[in-house]
């Protein structure tokens, strides 16, 4: 439960003049969840793209269980990221095979278990389902993988509360505890309670690193609170 | 559950267990589910669920046998004290209330009383 999983160390990224990343620094432990919560333009999705290796040019030391961000790395991190990834024409027991081909620590089995409770057959195709079908369908797939180190970027953004619901109890009862996961989300309310630890974003930088019920019992207020009351415009 | 926002979660789980502990549900020597199966029950981190159920081996309403789980205290002076406590708190609260009514003690006892007899 010890071992550091992640470690960043003064993390600069800029797009063109604009800085996205300034000087994030911080380090999490095996085991747990993780929310990365910063409002819209704060830095997440770069943060989430760099840690996953899908950009590579920045400034600073971004470390997976020792490992500089590479081919060994990726290995180890199940992403779902805020776009869809697959072709639309596809069906669901396609895309099965793709991850089950691609993925060594892919579990087929707990993968249907999942997609069985969101109600969605292997032979739909893509192109008929709705907004929050295919989160949930994405979602299964990137939560079937035993990695280490799973990240997702807002997860419930475009799925109706009941839905929600389903969704956090998913990965609450998948996830296990040798598993990090790192959720950036701006819908703070909703998913606070499956949270160990908060990370606060603001403008690129790392505001506040706190265990969210010590959070709560330092503040007397909920994170969503505290979080309303540091980014207040 | 629904959770208040303003007081830590571990606290609320906490007193829910207690509460379940005074009315029965659980009863002395009950083993106590799984951390992982009460942190999707209630919908929360299992560090959380973890959390409360170290404090309340702490304070003695539950023990953990290595291997087996945790279960409810077989101390039945545990169990009554932490009746009594929680019984004590919703008085507090009461009185509380009252006293922000103005109403003294004779009239509250009265009116109790009378409550009592209408339930009955």
């Amino acid at each position: 439960m010890s071992d550091t999983l992640l470690k960043i160390e003064h993390l600069n990224k800029s797009y063109g003049k604009k800085k996205v990343l300034k000087n994030v620094s911080f380090s999490c432990k095996e085991g747990g969840i993780i929310g990365l919560l910063g409002p819209n333009g704060s830095g997440k999705t770069t943060l989430l793209k760099i840690i996953t290796g899908i950009l590579t040019a920045y400034k600073g030391v971004v470390q997976i269980s020792g490992n500089n961000v590479g081919n060994k790395t990726k290995s180890i991190i199940s992403y779902l990221s805020d776009e869809p990834y697959f072709p639309d024409h596809m069906k669901v027991k396609e895309a099965l095979h793709v991850f089950s081909d691609f993925y060594y620590d892919f579990d087929l089995n707990k993968c249907r278990q999942m997609l069985k409770r969101f109600q969605i057959e292997t032979n739909m195709s893509l192109k008929t389902m709705s907004k929050g079908t295919k989160e949930k369908f994405q979602l299964s797939l990137v939560m079937s993988r035993n990695a280490k180190l799973i990240i997702l970027d807002e997860p419930i953004g475009g799925v109706d509360p009941a839905a929600r619901e389903v969704i956090l109890d998913t990965i609450l009862s998948n996830y296990n505890e040798r598993q990090t996961i790192l959720i950036a989300t701006h819908l703070i309310a909703e998913i606070e309670r499956i949270f160990d630890t908060v990370l606060f974003i603001k403008d690129g930088e790392i505001i506040l690193n706190e265990q969210v019920e010590d959070l709560r019992s330092r503040t007397g207020q909920s994170v969503d609170q505290c979080f309303r009351e540091m980014f207040r415009y | 559950m629904n959770f208040d926002s303003n007081i830590a979660i571990y606290i609320q789980i906490m007193e829910d267990l207690k509460r379940k502990i005074i009315n029965g549900k659980y009863k002395s020597n009950d083993k106590v589910e799984s951390v992982r199966d009460l942190a999707i029950a209630y919908g929360v981190n299992p560090n959380t669920v973890q959390r409360s159920l170290s404090e309340l081996e702490r304070e003695g309403l539950l023990y953990s046998e290595r291997g087996s789980g945790r279960f409810i205290t077989k101390d039945e002076t545990i169990l009554s004290t932490c009746k009594e406590d929680y019984a004590n708190q919703i008085i507090d609260t009461f009185i509380n209330e009252m006293q922000n009514l103005h109403m003294d003690k004779e009239t509250v006892l009265h009116h109790i009383t009378r409550r009592f007899e209408e339930h009955e």
